[in-house]
């Protein structure tokens, strides 16, 4: 399969003030991150609070602009596109965002919010054609057609994000990233909304970036999965293969330390917490970011940042010891 | 084994402008000495308001009727002053945000200190003391130099660590925790859990986890209760609930839930959303997202009954659930 979106040692760093008479703090939000999404595929990427997966997303999107690097859509560069270019590459690229709520005007109805980016990207429509556009995506997303003069906030979060989704299927989009689109919303609601991005996906011919800090969640619905931690890529792989055998050290225990809906097996389980939490991306530990939590540090880790290395297929980990380490057998 | 507490018929309403909407219907349960008990419920089943009204944190237009009975003093029959003596002594709560409930503006060991002191009139010296001692207790590394801090120093585990120090310093009875761990990076959520586990088990402390993570209860309850629409619908061991779930809600909890260790073709929610307090459904407020649902629970509400192996269910339908295997 061709690859539909590439990126190429991609970087993005914060300045952010430390006060009138100090010096700027620099945040290194992403820094070398390389990778492709194939067509038709869905790419999850997880990682905790600070790892840069949102920035990330944005950065793909370009609401965000990289500092250095490129994102290559169909092999065109759209980092450095002007402005009024990159709005028409957006009917091909679309975002769904965490808080539906939030990312609905209130003063717009909902035929109106799912009808806006025709308004900008194909304003050639005619009124009573840009309706029937938005009825059948509300019927995809599973809205009645009644609700199409209705305003946000008459709206619970499922529906809020069923309303966000399509908006963003409106242009008929190629690419959708989907930051942390169940997070807020009730498990039943969660499964609800799950199903229908996979239901969508198979319909439209998507292909989904997925970004989450839920393993559970990623490991449901993508193919590949990217590990990110304190802005660095530390692991990609096949899905199964990531959770069956995973081989970076940070991957392992992230993997031991997820709740399992299973008393019995939650219960046998030796939870072998991490100790410490995700050090300030403001000051990163010099060499492996991830040295300061992990067990199996030695004093190369300090010293050097590891490579991401070819781990066999298409799987890429970053560890200095991952070899000696997978023959110890998986988490 | 004991019980050290005792909810009876709580009520809790809520008045509106012109109406009155009730949060929480007819709930009774006991605690016993050293369990974890899980609430589990989506939004607005009223699993958190049940025990705001229990430590009397309700807001302003929430009122209470009912029994919640801590040894032989009820908590909801008696006038806020008096109930300071119990809350933070004999019954404690944490929650989601811990920054919401520590003071911006005092140190931590001023914070914890100040527990000590008015519960337990022992001198200042020695409170500070117990309390660095207690955050050494909760993994809060290099207790004495972070008890000079203050809460927007510390990152939201270790302000979650403070919270549960401070919950922990007179040996509660009993700790309500009301999704403690929600708001945490999964790594530090596992070190949270095994903390919750480990202090029970140490301090002899009932737990009361309110939550709406079925992986979170799995691990950690003894018992679990589910909610919905206000009222319990099942209640049980934690491995009746997931092995053998009674309720066709319980069962859509766990069809919902997505398992790390197994990649499913498809999830299998339940229809529909969680009702709106305001216009609940007749009936069985279940009914219009059950499966097995039939003309009795339409018009019926089914009340919450033995269904053997002292467990409790809320449903009419007496058939065979799906019992797929969920985990």
């Amino acid at each position: 399969m061709p690859d539909l979106l590439t990126i190429d040692r991609l970087s993005k760093t914060f300045t952010i003030s430390a006060g009138l008479f100090s010096q700027p703090l620099h945040l290194k939000a992403l820094q070398d991150i390389s990778f492709s999404v194939k067509q038709g595929e869905t790419l999850g990427i997880v990682g905790e609070s600070g790892c840069g997966k949102s920035t990330l997303g944005r950065c793909i999107l370009q609401l965000l602009a990289p500092d250095e690097g490129r994102v290559l859509w169909l092999g065109e560069d759209i980092a450095r596109l002007p402005d009024e270019a990159m709005r028409r590459k957006r009917q091909d690229l679309q975002i769904i965002f965490q808080d539906p709520l939030a990312s609905l005007n209130p003063r717009l109805t909902v035929g109106e919010i799912i009808a806006d980016p025709l308004r900008t990207l194909m304003p050639q429509l005619k009124s009573a054609e840009r309706r029937q556009r938005v009825l059948r995506m509300m019927e995809a997303v599973g809205l009645l057609p009644e609700m199409i003069n209705r305003y946000p906030h008459e709206f619970s979060g499922g529906q809020a994000q069923r309303i966000g989704i399509a908006r963003a299927l409106i242009t008929e989009p190629k690419l959708i990233v989907c930051d942390e689109p169940v997070s807020a919303l009730d498990v039943s609601v969660q499964a609800q909304i799950l199903n229908l991005l996979a239901d969508l996906k198979e319909q439209f011919g998507l292909t989904l970036i997925f970004i989450s800090h839920n393993l559970s969640v990623v490991r449901h619905v993508s193919d590949r999965i990217l590990v990110l931690y304190l802005g660095r890529m530390v692991e990609l792989a096949d899905g199964d293969e990531l959770y069956e055998d995973p081989k970076h050290p940070y991957t392992r225990a992230l993997l031991t330390a997820v709740p399992i809906p299973d008393p019995v097996r939650a219960r046998q389980r030796n939870i072998d917490a991490l100790v410490g939490e995700i050090p300030s991306p403001i000051n990163p530990p010099s060499g492996c970011p991830f040295r300061t939590r992990c067990r199996y540090e030695i004093g190369l880790c300090a010293e050097q940042r590891p490579p991401l290395e070819n781990a066999g297929g298409e799987r890429l980990v970053a560890c200095h010891r991952w070899r000696e380490l997978g023959l110890e057998g998986g988490a | 084994m004991t019980n050290v507490l005792s909810v009876e018929d709580l009520e809790v309403t809520f008045a509106l402008h012109e109406s009155e909407v009730r949060a929480v219907n007819d709930l009774s349960f006991t605690l016993r000495q050293g369990e974890t008990l899980a609430v589990v419920g989506e939004s607005g089943s009223g699993k958190s308001q049940a025990f705001l009204a229990i430590m009397g944190l309700l807001a302003q237009n929430g009122r209470a009727t009912g029994r919640a009975l801590l040894g032989d003093v009820d908590l909801l029959n008696m006038p806020a002053g008096r109930l300071d003596a119990y809350r933070g002594r004999d019954i404690a709560m944490i929650f989601q945000d811990p920054m919401t409930s520590l003071n911006p503006s005092l140190r931590v060991r001023t914070q914890l200190s100040e527990v000590l002191v008015r519960h337990q009139g022992i001198e200042q010296e020695q409170a500070t003391r117990e309390a660095v001692a207690m955050l050494e207790r909760v993994g809060i590394p290099e207790p004495a130099k972070r008890a000079n801090a203050y809460p927007h120093e510390l990152s939201g585990g270790m302000r979650q660590r403070v919270m549960i120090a401070m919950a922990l310093l007179c040996k509660p009875k009993i700790l309500i925790a009301d999704e403690p761990t929600t708001a945490l990076d999964v790594t530090v959520q596992a070190q949270m859990l095994d903390l919750f586990k480990n202090l029970t088990r140490d301090f002899g402390t009932a737990l009361v986890m309110i939550t709406h993570d079925l992986g979170v209860v799995a691990g950690l309850a003894d018992r679990m209760m589910v909610m919905y629409g206000g009222r319990a619908v099942e209640k049980g061991t934690v491995d009746q609930l997931f092995y053998k779930p009674r309720h066709p809600y319980t069962l859509g909890l766990l069809h919902s839930t997505p398992h790390v260790a197994v990649r499913a073709k498809r999830l299998d929610p339940i229809q529909g959303l969680p009702p709106s307090l305001e216009r609940l459904p007749t009936g069985c407020a279940f009914h219009p997202r059950c499966a097995f649902r039939f003309e009795r629970c339409f018009a019926e509400r089914p009340p919450l009954l033995d269904a053997g192996d002292g467990r409790l269910k809320a449903c009419w339908y007496e058939g065979p659930l799906d019992y797929e295997e969920v985990a």
